[in-house]
């Protein structure tokens, strides 16, 4: 009875489940007769909107992490649950499916597809949702065109540059309406100012709601975000929200202008997609 | 993911290594096409050699008599000497199923014209002969009755004849010495070639019966029975009324085997197929070896295009391609190719038909079920093969796959 009371009285009931919900998750590998502890329950939730970034030096487990939160891998013990629903015991197709409409993967290495264009790349995740082709083709441009890289649709990844590659993926990320985009150290291969673009974008896209989770060793990139969670030794060392966050495009402003440089510009444009729930945080 | 973005995706990694493609799918084409070849130029000989046996009339029909024992030791077909020419004349007389019987005795004589000499078979044979054969003459006559019954030295010779004792005379109304016994040439064979190995049907002298029989030969019994039946489809009835004839002049009882052997040209022409639809087969099996060692290589390729493209398979996973995306991808790729390879092959295969056919005398054609069944083959060698290299793609781990360098 309470629970149909509060749903009625408030468009966001207080017991709605966070959208990604970790509960005493384990991690072991076993490796040539070595038992390699990753994650030694492990506790989180990320709440719709969010925008977060987990850290760690390298053999923290926060890769491992990264993993099971994007469904790529599954917790030795322990519950993961999207939106509510449990996913770590999902068999591998369930866990294709989740990842195709739920996440959103950007990655270090851009990982596009070689001597493909950026058009068909975007359009990718469609293709595995059965999405038709006229409206693969449209929603891709859409999403390249939020990313600011109108124009060069039919470039393949060796013609862009490694920002433009990474914009391509995270365009790729978020064709699919995905729950959570999840970015595993994406400023990783950039350079600074490649670096500050991104994170720009990554600002716009957490401004319009959309969920943002990212992985980094790098505490200046994690500043961008709202929440830092620092992992250590496969367990949760710490879990605060940040004083102060940077402002990606004031970042860039205020960096030495570089010639033939109109990208800052473009990803300031307001985002021609229409805002998702009105009612985030 | 629907079939035709699968398949669309399959072209687009064809085209993007033509080269390596090309010659993937050459094994493939070379086997195709050497199916295709093989089967036609064994078709183009099969239906080739049914023309010849048909042209020689299939209501042929042999009686020889069996075969005799000598202390034991039995010497082989026709040895026997119980075969008369009464048998012949019941044959004639008490089978409604034959049309034409000829008795006939032969032997081996020495021939000589002029200072020409020639060594060849004689024949003596009833008036019906010629007809039996379907035989026609290009000069002269043939036996009349009164000389066959009477036994008349005449007799009409076949072309090889003709050309070595008389070279460009011409040999109608010369003699002839058979055996020292002095013969009439009242005509001449039209030629007929080779009826098997060493066997030409035109160096013969043909006579009537009782001349070879009783005058050069001076035995009672006969060689052999030739006879025609009515048509095609009454051979096996005339077979059967033969057996019955000749087993009752011959007094045998129920256990005793026949002493005579029936041969019929259908027979002949079955044994001719059947020979030829083994070797026909038999050259399709060697080419399908090579369709075969086509297939290995495009699950090389297909195993190396895997290992190449982990990185590739890993960002597919990630962003939601199932297990059976991939599997389905990478097999429409290998059957694309083999069947590609197949169409070529076909074209291949009917090119080198049509070349083959120019140089030989064989009506070559291209088979239609071979085609089928070469590029059906070739579409489950692309499936066989494909499918370990395509299992091993969709098991790959998204998290290893991704690592790949």
């Amino acid at each position: 009875m309470s629970l149909k009371t509060t749903a009625i009285l408030s468009d966001r009931p207080a017991n709605e489940p966070p959208l990604l919900e970790i509960a005493g998750v384990h991690k072991t590998y076993f490796m040539d007769g070595v038992t390699v502890k990753a994650l030694r329950g492990v506790n989180l939730s990320v709440q719709r909107g969010e925008f977060v970034a987990i850290m760690g030096a390298s053999g923290s487990g926060k890769s491992t992490l990264m993993n099971i939160l994007g469904c790529l891998d599954r917790p030795t013990h322990g519950v993961y649950k999207i939106n509510g629903i449990e996913v770590s015991h999902l068999s591998k197709n369930q866990l294709a499916t989740v990842r195709n409409r739920q996440i959103g993967f950007v990655f270090q290495g851009f990982n596009l597809l070689s001597r493909t264009s950026a058009l068909e790349n975007v359009e990718m995740p469609m293709v595995y949702a059965n999405v038709q082709a006229e409206e693969r083709r449209e929603r891709a441009l859409a999403a390249l065109a939020s990313v600011g890289l109108t124009g060069r649709e039919n470039h393949t990844s060796s013609q862009l540059s490694g920002g433009q590659q990474q914009r391509v993926a995270i365009a790729r990320a978020l064709v699919n309406k995905p729950a959570v985009i999840l970015a595993d150290e994406p400023t990783g291969n950039l350079d600074s100012r490649s670096s500050i673009e991104i994170m720009a974008i990554f600002q716009g896209l957490n401004e319009r709601g959309i969920t943002v989770v990212l992985i980094t060793h790098e505490p200046d990139i994690a500043q961008y975000t709202k929440r830092n969670v620092r992992v250590k030794d496969g367990l949760i060392s710490s879990d605060e929200a940040v004083a102060r966050q940077l402002n990606a495009p004031a970042e860039l402003a205020a960096l030495p202008p570089l010639e033939q440089d109109g990208l800052a510009d473009e990803i300031e444009q307001p985002i021609p997609e229409e805002q998702e729930g009105a009612a985030l945080p | 993911m629907n079939v035709w973005g699968v398949i669309r995706l399959a072209l687009v990694s064809i085209a993007r290594n033509k080269m390596r493609s090309f010659l993937t799918a050459l094994g493939i084409i070379i086997g195709v096409a050497s199916v295709v070849t093989m089967v036609g130029v064994g078709q183009g000989a099969y239906s080739s050699v049914q023309s010849e046996i048909s042209k020689m009339g299939t209501s042929l029909i042999m009686i020889m008599p069996g075969s005799s024992s000598s202390g034991g030791a039995r010497q082989g077909a026709g040895t026997k000497t119980t075969l008369t020419e009464e048998d012949a004349n019941a044959i004639a007389a008490d089978c409604p199923s034959i049309s034409m019987v000829s008795p006939v005795a032969r032997s081996n004589a020495p021939l000589v014209f002029a200072n020409q000499n020639w060594t060849s078979q004689v024949m003596g044979v009833g008036a019906d002969y010629l007809g039996i054969r379907a035989w026609k003459l290009t000069s002269g006559r043939f036996f009349t009755d009164p000389e066959i019954r009477n036994g008349a030295k005449v007799c009409v010779i076949g072309k090889v004849v003709a050309d070595n004792l008389f070279g460009s005379i011409s040999p109608v109304g010369q003699s002839i010495r058979v055996k020292k016994m002095p013969f009439e040439v009242v005509g001449v064979l039209e030629s007929r070639g080779q009826s098997g190995p060493n066997q030409d049907q035109d160096d013969v002298v043909v006579a009537p019966l009782y001349t070879v029989q009783r005058r050069m030969l001076g035995v009672t019994y006969i060689h052999m029975v030739m006879a025609s039946a009515l048509d095609d489809n009454s051979v096996e009835t005339a077979k059967e009324e033969i057996t019955t004839v000749l087993r009752r002049r011959h007094r045998l009882l129920d256990k005793e085997d026949d002493d005579f052997q029936i041969r019929t040209q259908a027979d002949m022409a079955a044994m001719a197929s059947s020979t030829l639809g083994i070797i026909t087969l038999l050259l399709g099996a060697i080419a399908s070896v090579s369709l075969v060692v086509g297939g290995i290589g495009i699950m090389n390729i297909m195993l190396v295009s895997v290992t190449e493209r982990t990185r590739e398979i890993g960002i597919r996973m990630a962003i939601g391609a199932r297990g059976r995306d991939i599997l389905t991808q990478f097999l429409v790729e290998s059957v694309t190719l083999s069947c590609v390879g197949g169409f070529l092959g076909i074209v291949v295969g009917m090119v080198l038909t049509n070349i083959i056919s120019r140089f030989t005398e064989w009506q070559v054609y291209v088979s239609i079920p071979a085609m089928v069944i070469a590029v059906s083959f070739s579409a489950a060698v692309g499936i066989f093969f494909g499918l370990y290299p395509a299992w091993k793609a969709s098991q790959l781990d998204p998290i290893e796959a991704l690592r790949f360098e």
